[in-house]
């Protein structure tokens, strides 16, 4: 008997401090991957600089809400999906392609603390990016902005990187992962462009505004104008049914497409 | 201490261990949607503390069969069984380890790091010191994943597949692109963990590898195993598949022509190249004997077994 080994009863380890090391590693792997995050965050600010408070400047969007503090609100929508849909559209798409994902699938990890560490590199993204851009346009754009405002865009920025999230995921798992990054574009920019977040939607084609709602990027873009104080359409139920819609679609294609690359595989 | 789990090592308590199946593939079938048959009523065991080599050409099946044996995949028909369980049960999961073919790993996290985020998943990871010792990572523990070389790469990945202490470990190509010695390095870190009673699958292109390393080779085509036994048995078969079982392969220098060489009993092929004639034979001895009394001045004689190669080869051609 002297020789037996004891073990203690098989423990896992908790859910909860797996997925907490997969998010702090996802987000720091971001970080450091320079490519990645020097454009992620780099590309929403060259935007809002050139076209928030370079041009336009001293111009009002409506009574006390300057140009500035109106594009704030869109260009944090804008970086949040670029992280989102990079991130995690072309991200993921990688990992697939080259078969990272199946050695992290035959590993006992949860599959949720996969899909969760890159949301939260989403939002963690979001949060920088609003923040810079909120910083700027404080010093260079004269904008005024309450801390109860900044928290309401903060929050909306976070919420944002989920349904962007879902459609990263859902580009990831249904086109050919060379060509991620390119349909990531198209994705990208159009959206943005048809959802208001680069000029106000009144200034569109009377047709592209009534198709706007379907993204949720626009509805995102509508919250984050309300609670600048700028004029914004649509109710907040209209809002979040929008969000909610799109975050449900988009959790049906990535499932769909999951389950068909599983067995053709 | 009263909770603690006494666990005495099987292997000492029970000599017939090694004959506990591990894992089990029966009858199965894996027909993919293009219509591909990838498995076709395939059966294979898995022992306590062996090593097998899954042997096959591009397309045969191997990598089918390791995804099924991972969970990564259901068979169309048949089952999977590990540990006598569903391999997709994290419960199962737990006990397995993978190594697989890996074009890219997140580049920006160190060797510590990723070794970390695997170990977390286990209740009773392998000891981070012993994972760096047995995967040959001493020195290059706070380096970028992307700043690693091929074999360094291959090596933090078999240090992935070691982070759970597993009883089964899958391991597909392991050795690509390491050298000579990390690669006899590996050999023998394979060996010590079937010692401690882990059962080893392993899929090569190397056939030098399946014979050094393996207790057992099961030798798939086309879906359906064409032999299985001992590196030395599987050797057999495939010799025995086109001659003889006691073939040989002769080199050396000689004067002989190829039209009198053939004519020696035994002899089945003559192949002349610049400087030796390689003659394979049924009966090496007798072959020989002629061979030297008709030519004096014969040199660099050399017989050889037929390698593993050949019988592999005839195995699975056609």
């Amino acid at each position: 008997m002297s020789t037996a080994t004891y073990t203690l009863p098989a423990q896992r380890p908790s859910t909860l401090t797996i997925f907490l090391r997969e998010i702090r590693y996802e987000v720091l792997r971001s970080l450091r991957t320079r490519a990645f995050s020097l454009s992620a965050i780099g590309f929403p600010i060259m935007f809002y600089v050139l076209f928030g408070l370079l041009m336009n400047r001293n111009e009002n969007i409506a009574a006390g809400v300057s140009v500035a503090k109106y594009l704030l609100g869109g260009y944090a929508i804008f970086g949040s999906l670029g992280a989102a849909i990079f991130g995690i559209g072309v991200g993921v798409a990688l990992d697939r392609s080259a078969g990272w994902l199946e050695l992290k699938q035959a590993s006992p990890m949860p599959p949720l603390a996969y899909l969760l560490s890159k949301c939260a590199m989403a939002m963690v993204f979001s949060l920088i990016i609003v923040s810079i851009l909120t910083v700027l346009g404080i010093v260079a754009g004269h904008v005024h902005i309450t801390p109860i405002e900044f928290l309401h865009i903060a929050v909306i920025a976070a919420i944002a990187a989920v349904p962007f999230s879902c459609l990263g995921l859902a580009l990831a798992f249904s086109v050919p992962p060379a060509s991620a990054g390119g349909i990531a574009n198209l994705v990208y920019l159009p959206m943005s462009f048809l959802s208001g977040l680069w000029i106000p939607i009144k200034f569109l084609p009377h047709f592209l505004q009534t198709i706007a709602p379907i993204f949720p990027t626009y509805h995102l873009a509508q919250l984050m104008y309300g609670s600048l104080g700028a004029p914004s359409l649509g109710t907040l139920t209209s809002h979040i049914t929008g969000i909610l819609g799109f975050t449900a679609v988009m959790i049906g294609c990535a499932w769909i497409a999951f389950q068909r690359s599983e067995q053709n595989a | 201490m009263s909770a603690a789990v006494l666990e005495m090592s099987p292997a000492a308590t029970n000599p017939s261990a090694s004959q506990d199946a591990v894992a089990s593939l029966q009858q199965v079938t894996k027909r993919y949607k293009n219509g591909v048959t990838a498995l076709d009523g395939l059966s294979m065991t898995l022992r306590r503390g062996e090593i097998v080599a899954l042997l096959g050409p591009n397309g045969a099946g191997k990598s089918t069969a390791v995804k099924l044996m991972m969970g990564l995949s259901s068979p169309t028909s048949g089952a999977v069984s590990i540990f006598g369980a569903d391999p997709r049960e994290t419960t199962t999961r737990l006990r397995t380890g993978v190594m697989l073919q890996v074009g890219r790993a997140p580049e920006m996290l160190r060797v510590r790091e990723h070794l970390n985020i695997f170990r977390g998943y286990y209740p009773n990871p392998m000891p981070y010191a012993d994972i760096i010792k047995a995967a040959g990572l001493e020195g290059i523990e706070e380096r970028m994943f992307g700043q690693l070389s091929g074999g360094q790469k291959q090596r933090v990945l078999f240090g992935i597949a070691l982070a759970g202490d597993p009883d089964l470990l899958f391991l597909d190509e392991p050795t690509v692109g390491l050298d000579i010695e990390a690669r006899r390095a590996m050999w023998s870190q394979i060996r010590a963990l079937a010692a401690r009673g882990k059962t080893v699958l392993l899929t090569t292109h190397y056939l030098e590898e399946a014979d050094a390393l393996a207790h057992r080779i099961i030798v798939i085509n086309k879906g359906h195993i064409v032999c299985e036994g001992t590196p030395a048995e599987v050797k057999f078969m495939g010799s025995s598949n086109t001659a003889q079982a006691s073939t040989k392969i002769i080199r050396c220098a000689t004067t002989l022509s190829p039209e009198l060489l053939s004519k020696i009993p035994g002899v089945t092929s003559v192949e002349p190249t610049t400087t030796l004639t390689i003659i394979t034979t049924s009966q090496p001895e007798a072959t020989l004997r002629e061979m030297l009394a008709l030519d004096q001045h014969l040199h660099s004689l050399e017989v050889q077994s037929p390698l593993l190669e050949d019988a592999f080869l005839a195995l699975t051609s056609n």
